[in-house]
């Protein structure tokens, strides 16, 4: 089998406007969602108290919410999870409230709930403090990777290339958030860390490309930058297609496999894989163009050897 | 060409070797087992002495057992079945703990590894899995240091007190706002005075003279250094109490850990009684020494609904009323430990108290002034106090050694003894995260984690060995290898493998067939523009190893982020993440190459590669 019989170079550069354009639109949608809409974030960023309850058959949702309104929590988000033999409740932080004894009184609450005994299958409580902090974490572990990563690309390549790989690759991290606001998915502890990682695995991506660009750029002496650029994107596209096409089953067994609680996670990483294709291979290689990369900057000068005359 | 020197191929195949066998613990599974650990924390556990014990019992019992272990800090004991588990516990239980209400010996239902013995020795363990697998209670408590310098200035409020009354320094007036204490005088000079008898007493304090109309007075706040090592022992102290809290809860590896500067995690596996966990863990009782206001008339008058000011109305636990002054003699933190026992020479049961030495001064001053007056022990409670004890002082105590005695039988003194040493908690603690999850969850997210685990590295195998051929398999073999070292260093670290952390397997596995396919696209294209087999793996593996490098470093580098700034399930993920990127460069370089240079590197002659098909672009 050979997926990818491609004789000539393709000429991805000639467009490059087109592909930044459409890059840039989506990013702009993508910010414009983040602002109006906003994402909806896990307990764990806002403090609240969760708890996952199961039953042996499906319970009557409008029993458990009427329960707790006469409890005294008349804000509790309650619905299905999963299946409708599992419950979720929310139940936000509130000034006054015993927040150790929530979990305890819910569940003697929800035992007075005629029908079906539901089983306590997980509780998170997160007080108001711990969010606060777990976003700024967030945020810190974004910038390391940022900085890490540019530093290391500026000293194996050439910082043009260390800008438009982070340039690339944090419009994807920004359009993984777009997806998720858009659609208001539940953005947790985990997503964050896919979000991370796709990161690191889409620079990767860029870097490979990169690698082929320097090479290219050594090798054939006679190419002007574009044609590098497009044989560089050309020569790598079968790995590209394949390496990402394995990562992406992968995550899709999660998707499929993995449950509930992987479901974010892995659907963070499908966007994430699908766009960092996209974004490094063809939003960094035109950036590196437009930055000015050229042959000079690999080729390093010969040293002058002075012949010692005997 | 393509052969690897001898010591690289022996040093690849041991390293295998040892990845199997430190793999080979997972797939034992679990056996009941009764753990046997140390109950108080004065009590240092000799493994061997209670191993031989633990048979002993067992074997008068006549419970069979399939081995006993020990480690520095505990003993467990093997079981067949879950019945003589709990046969087996009742029996060492009643053997150990001659008297049940004060148990010198945790006794706890816990799993142990069914792995052979010889495992176990050399250390190979299964993996450690985190809560969210194995069932359990995680709690992250805060300690409330702003509660810790209240009480704190508080004291230090009495002791100021008392030291300028001793040095005969006139003051108008001590009281404690916030954090500090403000010291009012009539004037200037003599607040100088004050100031030298205050610096002369103690370093920890930091004096601002403040001149307010014409009021002369003096700010106290506890030096930087002073606040630093308050905190320190406020939260160490903390663990101890919860350590000796948690032992009655019988669980067989509880982990407390202090996180950051205020913060304690307390994570108990198996726990699934969370109200009692809670119960146990959130009782903030702290101690206080009081004075007893035995003025005639007061207790009436306070009875009668009008509590006289600056006392406030108790009942002992006999159930008779108490009136007692509000000002603090002694906290609980200067109480270093309790013990029951009895009087040396009455023989009642009594209880010992020990105090550090400010404790001891203050101790000495308090009883010398109040000889044959009362005083009150208070354990403080969620705002509410409950007097434990209430003595006459016989005359003054010198020395921090303080002796409770009279009108108690032994069971109460052994009760009071634990109440004060509950309650010298030195700070106020909450609880501001708690993930509690059912052992049936935990079941069920090991499978899910397993099952996208392995169909996810099914779907990659068969495409690869579709796709590459005999180069396909070799990849499949290799990431077989990376599995296999990643669970290895995993159970060798014992690092606690979480849903996120088993999400982050797949992730890497995912990832690490790249390597791979690198590799088998630039031995293609060697092939495509014509270079002889042999030729195209060399210069396959070469070219596309300096590219595996840098992809892994730049991947390495947001691993090593999430590690440093995340946590929970980030860090579990991230912990993974990190080792697995380094698994897979081993076994993507190392151990491919490897595996092809055995089937090709031999051969003299190699017509064509078992790739797959290589499409050449036609001439015309």
């Amino acid at each position: 089998m050979e997926f990818f019989r491609i004789k000539n170079d393709i000429p991805f550069m000639k467009h490059a406007l087109m592909f930044n354009i459409i890059s840039f639109v989506t990013f702009v949608l993508a910010v414009l969602f983040l602002l109006t809409r906003g994402l909806n974030l896990s307990v764990e960023f806002t403090g609240g108290t969760l708890m996952e309850v199961n039953y042996a058959e499906a319970p009557q949702v409008q029993l458990i919410r009427d329960a707790l309104g006469e409890g005294g929590y008349p804000d509790a988000q309650v619905q299905n999870f999963g299946s409708a033999r599992d419950i979720l409740i929310r139940l936000p932080n509130r000034d006054g409230l015993d927040s150790n004894r929530v979990s305890e009184q819910v569940l003697g609450m929800l035992a007075t709930v005629d029908g079906p005994k539901g089983e306590m299958r997980r509780v998170e409580f997160v007080g108001p403090q711990v969010g606060k902090e777990l976003a700024a974490d967030g945020g810190m572990a974004l910038l390391l990777v940022v900085i890490g990563i540019m530093i290391y690309l500026a000293l194996r390549f050439e910082w043009r290339f260390a800008v438009s790989a982070i340039i690339a690759n944090l419009h994807d991290v920004i359009i993984i958030l777009g997806f998720f606001a858009f659609f208001q998915w539940e953005f947790s502890l985990a997503v964050l860390a896919a979000v991370l990682a796709v990161l690191g695995y889409s620079v990767n991506e860029s870097v490979v490309v990169f690698d082929r660009v320097r090479e290219t750029f050594k090798k054939k002496r006679a190419m002007e930058t574009p044609d590098v650029l497009n044989h560089a994107i050309t020569r790598t596209i079968s790995r590209t297609v394949i390496t990402h096409g394995s990562t992406q089953v992968m995550v899709l067994s999660m998707l499929l496999f993995g449950g509930e609680t992987l479901y974010y996670f892995a659907l963070a990483l499908t966007i994430g894989i699908l766009f960092g294709i996209y974004s490094s291979v063809l939003v960094a290689s035109p950036l590196v163009m437009w930055l000015g990369v050229s042959r000079e900057q690999f080729i390093q000068p010969k040293k002058t050897k002075e012949e010692a005359v005997v | 060409m393509n052969r690897y020197p001898l010591w690289k191929n022996l040093l690849i195949a041991l390293v295998l070797i040892f990845g199997f066998i430190y793999t080979l613990p997972n797939f034992y599974g679990e056996v009941p087992a009764v753990q046997v650990s140390s109950g108080k924390a004065t009590l240092k556990l000799e493994p061997a002495q209670v191993e031989a014990r633990v048979a002993e019992i067992l074997s008068a019992a006549k419970l069979p057992h399939t081995g006993i272990f020990s480690d520095a800090n505990s003993v467990r004991a093997r079981f067949e079945t879950t019945d003589l588990q709990l046969q087996g516990k009742d029996a060492i239980e009643r053997g150990l703990n001659p008297n049940a209400t004060d148990p010198s010996y945790v006794v706890a239902l816990n799993l142990l590894s069914a792995s052979p013995n010889w495992l176990t020795a050399i250390g190979a363990l299964p993996m450690y899995l985190g809560l969210d697998l194995r069932g359990g209670v995680h709690f992250l408590l805060e300690v409330d240091m702003d509660g810790a310098l209240t009480k704190r200035m508080d004291a230090t409020a009495g002791d100021l007190r008392t030291l300028l009354r001793d040095k005969d320094v006139r003051h108008s007036g001590i009281r404690r706002i916030s954090s500090a204490v403000e010291i009012r005088f009539r004037d200037t000079d003599v607040r100088e005075a004050g100031r030298k008898a205050i610096l002369a007493s103690t370093a920890d304090l930091l004096l601002v003279d403040r001149d307010e109309d014409g009021q002369a007075s003096l700010t106290a706040t506890l030096t930087p250094q002073a606040a630093k090592t308050l905190q320190e022992f406020a939260i160490k102290q903390n663990i101890t109490t919860l350590h000796n809290r948690i032992n009655e809860l019988g669980v067989a590896e509880p982990v407390i850990q202090q996180q950051g500067a205020n913060r304690i995690v307390v994570q108990l596996p198996g726990v699934q009684d969370v109200a009692k966990a809670k119960d146990i863990l959130g009782r903030t009782a702290t101690l206080e020494v009081r004075m007893v206001d035995d003025t005639a008339g007061r207790l009436e008058e306070a009875l009668a609904g009008r509590v006289p000011f600056g006392t406030e109305l108790y009942t002992e636990r006999g159930g008779s009323p108490l009136l007692v002054k509000k000002q603090v003699v002694l906290t609980g933190e200067r109480l270093t430990d309790a013990q029951p026992g009895f009087d040396g020479q009455t023989h009642e049961p009594a209880v010992h108290l020990t105090l550090d030495s400010a404790g001891a001064r203050i101790f000495r001053d308090v009883t010398r002034e109040n000889v044959n007056k009362r005083m009150a022990i208070l354990l403080i409670e969620k705002g509410k106090g409950e007097v434990i004890t209430a003595p006459v002082i016989r005359g003054e105590i010198a020395g921090g050694r303080v002796q409770i005695s009279g009108r108690m039988s032994t069971q109460e003194a052994t009760d009071v003894a634990l109440l004060l040493r509950a309650g010298s908690l030195a700070a106020p603690m909450e609880i501001i995260e708690e993930r509690t999850v059912g052992p049936s969850l935990g079941a069920e997210n090991i499978e899910k984690g397993f099952n996208s685990t392995l169909w996810g590295f099914v779907a990659i195998a068969v495409f690869m060995i579709a796709y590459y051929a005999l180069f396909g398999l070799v990849s499949v073999l290799a990431l077989s290898a990376n599995l296999l070292l990643l669970v290895a260093l995993l159970s060798l670290l014992q690092a606690t493998l979480t849903l996120p952390g088993i999400a982050a397997i797949a992730l890497t596995l995912g990832m690490a067939i790249d390597a791979n396919v690198l590799i088998n696209e630039r031995i293609r294209e060697e092939l495509r523009n014509g270079s002889s087999p042999q030729a195209a793996i060399t210069a396959g593996y070469d070219r596309a190893f300096d590219t595996i490098l840098d992809s892994n470093v730049t991947t390495l580098i947001a691993g090593i982020a999430l590690l440093v700034f995340g946590s929970g399930p980030v860090r579990g993920f991230a912990v993974v993440h990190c080792l697995g990127i380094m698994t897979s460069m081993f076994s993507a370089i190392l151990v491919s190459r490897a595996l092809v240079n055995l089937i090709y590197g031999r051969r003299r002659k190699v017509a064509a590669l078992s790739i797959g098909q290589v499409w050449k672009p036609s001439n015309n």
